[in-house]
C-alpha cells in the first residue's frame, strides 16, 4: 500500500551535458537515479536521505556496447540485460554473463544497470569481481572532461569512490583477454536465484607454457568493498599448472579478505567458504 | 502543485494522464490512481515478482519503478492479457494445470511467462525456471505453474 512519500525534486536532463552542468552548478546536492533496483528499494522503505534525483536513464550518450580491436566500452547504462544479449560479452567476459544471470531475476535484470553496480558501491554486488578479474578500466566524466582510471582502485572503502561529486560513471572499458584463457566465477547466495551474495569471486587467468602467466582474482562481500585478492595473485603468479600451492593460496588469502558478521553470513562462513571457492577455482586451473 | 508531475503513459493500449508524485512507485500509480488492481504488492523490493509487468515490452517490478521513469511508456498489466472474455493460451493453461492454487503470485506468474513466451516460444523446463525465477509461490511448488507454461507452449505449436 502505498505509505507517505516525502517531496522530492527529479530532473530529467535530456543530454549527458545538461546533466554535468547541474552536478557542477551545485556539486553533492543531486543524486544520479538509473535503473533504481537499488535506490528504490531504500526509498520505498523511507531511509534515503536524498530528496534530489538527477534520473540519468534518459541518457543515450550512456548507453550501448561498442567494441574494437582491443576492448568493448559499456556504456554506464548498459543493463545486465543487454550485458546477457551481447555476443561480444559471451565470447570475450563468460564472468560478465555469468554475473549478470546471477544478479536479482530478469526483472532487475531489464533494468539495473552496470555504472549503477559500481557506483551504488555494495560490496555485495555481482558485476565488480567480474570487472576486477578483467582488469577493467572506467571514464569518469564531468564538465571539466574526462578522465580514465582502474576500477581496481576505485573503490576506496565502504561506499567511498574515486568519483567527485560533479562527475558521472561514463563508460566501463574491458581488454579483451588474448592468448590462451581461464575463466571463472561463482557466486553462493542462500538460494540459486534471487539471492544477494554471501561470497562471490571471479577469476581470470592467462595460461602459457603450462605456468600462470597472468592472473587477476577479484572477491564480492568480504571486505567494505569489491576486491582483489593480490596476495594470492602475487603467490601464484608464474607457478606451474601441475602443482599449484593451493594450501599456501587458501592461507594467503587471509590478508586479502576482512569478512564481517551480517544479516546475510558470518565472518567465519565468509572466510571458510572464500577458501572453498578459491580452492575450487585452483583444482579447475589445474587441470585446464 | 511543484512536487507532482503529469505522467503520460499508456496501460494496456489505453492513454492516461494524471498527477502524480515523480518518484510514487508505478505499482501504486496502477493500483491507485488507475484501479488496475490485478497487478499485487508483495515484498516492495523487487524480491518476490507479484508486481510484475510489461513496460515498453520488458518485464520489470512495478514496484521498483518510478513514476518520473514511467513517463510515456506502454504497459501491460495481466488486465490486458485476456481479448474481452476470452483467455490467452497460457492464461487457459494456468486454468487446466491448476497453475493457480491461492492466486496472489498468478498476475506476476502470467506476466513474467507471457514475457518469456514472447522471447522463447518453446523454453525447456530449465528455461522455464528461469525466466519465473523472480517470481516467487509459496503454494504450488512451481511443479504446476511449469507444467501450465509448457502446455500452453506446446498448444501454439
Amino acid at each position: 500500500m502505498r505509505g507517505y512519500l516525502p517531496p522530492v525534486e527529479v530532473r530529467v536532463p535530456a543530454t549527458l551535458g545538461e546533466a554535468l552542468t547541474l552536478l557542477a552548478a551545485e556539486p553533492g546536492l543531486w543524486t544520479p537515479l538509473a535503473g533504481g533496483t537499488d535506490l528504490m528499494v531504500v526509498f520505498n522503505a523511507g531511509h534515503l536521505k536524498a530528496t534530489r534525483f538527477l534520473d540519468l536513464s534518459r541518457l543515450t550518450e550512456l548507453r550501448g556496447i561498442a567494441e574494437d580491436n582491443n576492448l568493448l566500452s559499456f556504456g554506464s547504462l548498459s543493463t545486465y540485460t543487454d550485458l546477457r544479449e551481447c555476443r561480444a560479452v559471451h565470447q570475450h567476459f563468460p564472468n560478465l554473463v555469468k554475473s549478470a544471470q546471477v544478479t536479482g531475476a530478469l526483472a532487475i535484470q531489464n533494468r539495473g544497470t552496470l555504472g549503477g553496480n559500481i557506483a551504488n558501491a555494495s560490496p555485495a554486488a555481482d558485476t565488480p569481481p567480474s570487472l576486477l578479474a578483467y582488469g577493467a578500466e572506467l571514464e569518469l566524466v564531468s564538465v571539466l572532461g574526462s578522465r580514465r582510471v582502474a576500477y581496481a582502485s576505485f573503490h576506496q572503502g565502504y561506499k567511498q569512490m574515486d568519483l567527485a561529486p560533479d562527475e558521472l560513471v561514463a563508460k566501463v572499458l574491458v581488454p579483451k583477454p588474448t592468448g590462451r584463457g581461464f575463466h571463472y566465477f561463482r557466486k553462493v547466495g542462500t538460494r540459486q536465484a534471487q539471492a544477494i551474495s554471501k561470497v562471490c569471486l571471479a577469476a581470470y587467468a592467462r595460461l602459457e607454457k603450462g605456468c600462470v602467466a597472468e592472473l587477476r582474482i577479484g572477491l564480492g562481500s568480504v571486505a567494505p568493498a569489491p576486491v582483489r585478492a593480490r596476495a594470492v595473485e602475487q603467490l601464484l603468479l608464474g607457478q606451474p599448472l601441475a602443482s599449484l600451492p593451493i594450501e599456501a593460496a587458501r592461507l594467503a588469502l587471509g590478508s586479502d579478505i576482512s569478512p564481517i558478521d551480517d544479516i546475510r553470513a558470518t565472518a567465519h562462513y565468509r572466510s571458510v567458504v572464500t577458501g572453498n571457492l578459491l580452492a575450487q577455482m585452483l583444482r579447475e586451473l589445474t587441470q585446464a | 502543485m511543484a512536487d507532482q508531475i503529469m505522467l503520460s503513459l499508456k496501460v494496456n493500449g489505453q492513454s492516461h494522464s494524471l498527477q502524480v508524485h515523480p518518484f510514487a512507485r508505478l505499482l501504486d500509480v496502477l493500483r491507485e490512481d488507475l484501479r488496475f488492481t490485478g497487478t499485487k504488492e508483495g515484498c516492495g523490493e523487487g524480491e518476490c515478482g507479484v508486481c510484475s509487468i510489461l513496460l515498453n515490452g520488458r518485464l520489470v517490478n512495478s514496484c521498483l519503478v518510478p513514476a518520473v521513469q514511467a513517463q510515456g511508456g506502454e504497459i501491460v498489466t495481466v488486465e490486458g492479457l485476456a481479448d474481452g472474455q476470452r483467455l490467452s493460451s497460457l492464461q487457459d493453461a494456468f486454468l487446466t494445470q491448476n497453475g493457480a492454487q491461492c492466486g496472489f503470485c498468478t498476475p506476476g506468474m502470467l506476466l513474467a511467462a507471457t514475457d518469456l513466451l514472447q522471447r522463447n516460444p518453446h523454453p525447456d523446463e530449465a528455461a522455464v525456471r528461469e525466466g519465473l525465477a523472480g517470481n516467487l509461490c509459496r503454494c504450488t511448488g512451481y511443479v504446476k505453474i511449469v507444467d501450465a507454461v509448457q502446455t500452453a507452449a506446446r498448444e501454439a505449436r
